[in-house]
């Protein structure tokens, strides 16, 4: 078990590391890309600032509030989307029979298609997401106890492992459904949208959803409370604030169910 | 069907032509039926999402660029519904030229007895006309059932909403078109791409209504080409534009349609002149 998850990540940082080498051939094209990648993941904090400048609260939080949020959900999706973004692909590599060739090399399938393709520029969005949340931490006027301060990285850590869950998991599907890279979409780049905002402005239903169904409110919106100390919209019990590592446990738990019964399902097109 | 076509005036067979073009898009397009519909999925959760900022905004200031709360909301579900067809995302027949740079037979499309430019535009009505089907009418839908939205009752509004967003995606193309061209002299589209998505974002008014950006962005953000694929159709929708305003809002798509595609004529007469064809 061990010793199969020490291969699992060796082989994707062997894959990764020759992936930057080949990209770092062209460095003046990568610093554009990187920039690029900067501009536009940094488009919808813009348009959050433009939103406050006709007001100063958006469901009753002010706008370093919101950028704790924006930082928070921001980092989990984009380091999520730089170490295993690539598993997006997977419906093509069925379509084109490319899977196959994955298959049979002696590395694991899921470590190599999650570093395939492995894009450095892809670090734009965590950089800005962490330079929004340095902004945001030292804009808030929180009170920093020892369990708030502890609650920052787990909730980067646990938030990420859960997106990276939803994006195996999400890939999973088009194991049986060939086209439904989109779908995977909604709930990556969807659900780090709706993560940006807070809470208080959604339906009860959908916050509900997202604390029971796909687990996103555990990336950033429970534990915030904790540390921002705003109340709870829908009045879960104040365990909920603190599960995030359970969460993202079962998330994982999910995914590589999900990845192994995709696997044992597949039959090669043959070509 | 040889002395069918010898019986029309030539101005027919080219419009025959051209529709033959568009139909095939359109074809093609709805063949990727479980593509589109998780597209379609995608397009209405980003609406859920958006909607309900929107709501805690004009909560918080309402009546808001002019915009009243319902007016608000409804922005969001027609701007969903249009993102895909008039392509602010760039896309449709881009991706198609860029696969043809990268495989060489863009030399080949230059040399067909149909003109490279007519030819990719008639393909991208096509495809626009699909996906306002396809990825306009379920989010749509799925807007007016939850959220109090604001359709229109008139069937002169939908006419000349209709009108109007053929006219966008004109002026998508007209723009798309120029950054393909690019190709011709940089080899790869791709930077610029991202670049001109970017813009095309923000200035569309696909993320916030143009009319409440501040200060300088908002004088020259309803002036530039941008203003005509998002922020113009919803107005005509949302009963915004009525009357005079109606008319200039058509014209103003209608002229930067026209400049944008006389540019890409031009950009298209340079590139020709310099491909040179590899024998092989």
């Amino acid at each position: 078990m061990v010793e199969n998850l020490r291969w699992s990540l060796r082989s994707w940082w062997l894959i990764a590391g020759m992936w930057t080498r080949s990209i770092m051939s062209y460095r003046a094209s990568f610093a554009l890309m990187l920039g690029a990648n900067l501009a536009i993941t940094s488009l919808d904090f813009v348009v959050l600032v433009l939103m406050f400048q006709h007001t100063d609260r958006l469901g009753g939080w002010s706008l370093p509030e919101i950028g704790f949020l924006y930082g928070t959900s921001a980092f989990a999706l984009g380091t999520a989307n730089l170490l295993v973004g690539s598993i997006d692909a997977l419906g093509d590599r069925i379509r084109t029979g490319t899977l196959d060739t994955v298959l049979i090399r002696p590395a694991p399938a899921l470590a190599q298609l999650c570093a395939e393709r492995f894009s450095l520029r892809r670090l734009g969005r965590p950089i800005q997401a962490v330079v929004i949340l340095a902004w945001s931490l030292t804009a808030l006027p929180a009170d920093w106890t020892a369990d708030r301060v502890l609650l920052v990285p787990v909730l980067l850590i646990c938030g990420t492992v859960i997106f990276s869950a939803i994006f195996i998991g999400g890939a999973t599907l088009q194991f049986w459904w060939g086209e439904a890279k989109e779908l995977q979409n909604s709930f990556t780049y969807g659900g780090a949208t709706l993560l940006h905002y807070p809470p208080t402005i959604f339906a009860k239903e959908l916050v509900a959803g997202v604390v029971f169904g796909v687990p996103l409110a555990f990336v950033n919106w429970l534990p915030a409370l904790h540390i921002l100390g705003k109340p709870d919209p829908i009045g879960l019990p104040t365990a909920f604030q603190y599960a995030s590592p359970l969460a993202a446990a079962l998330c994982v738990l999910a995914a590589g169910y999900a990845w192994r019964a995709g696997l044992r399902a597949y039959r090669g097109t043959g070509s | 069907m040889v002395t069918d076509l010898q019986l029309r005036p030539p101005w027919q067979d080219t419009a025959h032509l051209y529709l033959a073009i568009a139909r095939g898009a359109f074809r093609r397009y709805s063949t990727y039926r479980a593509a589109t519909l998780a597209g379609a999925f995608t397009n209405t959760v980003f609406g859920f999402i958006l909607a309900y900022t929107f709501l805690a905004l004009w909560q918080a200031r309402p009546g808001l660029g002019g915009y009243d709360t319902s007016q608000a909301v409804t922005y969001i579900w027609v701007s969903q519904s249009l993102l895909v067809t008039v392509a602010v995302w760039g896309g449709g027949f881009q991706d198609d030229v860029q696969e043809r740079f990268r495989s060489g037979d863009i030399a080949v499309d230059l040399y067909r007895p149909v003109d490279f430019q007519g030819w990719w535009l008639a393909t991208d009505l096509g495809r626009a006309g699909f996906h306002l089907l396809a990825r306009g009418v379920v989010p749509t839908l799925a807007g007016a059932l939850v959220f109090h939205t604001r359709l229109p009752r008139s069937p002169y509004v939908w006419a000349v909403f209709l009108l109007s967003v053929l006219l966008a995606v004109v002026v998508s193309f007209g723009l798309r078109f120029l950054v393909s061209l690019t190709g011709f002299w940089l080899h790869d589209s791709e930077g610029i791409r991202s670049v001109m998505l970017v813009v095309a974002m923000f200035f569309s008014g696909m993320l916030l209504p143009i009319s409440l950006f501040p200060g300088w962005l908002g004088q020259i953000a309803p002036v530039l080409p941008w203003a005509a694929l998002i922020q113009i159709p919803t107005d005509l929708f949302l009963e915004r534009r009525t009357g005079g305003a109606v008319l200039s809002g058509l014209a103003f798509q209608v002229v930067w349609a026209v400049l944008l595609l006389a540019a890409g004529r031009a950009a298209q007469l340079l590139a020709t002149r310099k491909v040179v064809v590899q024998g092989g």
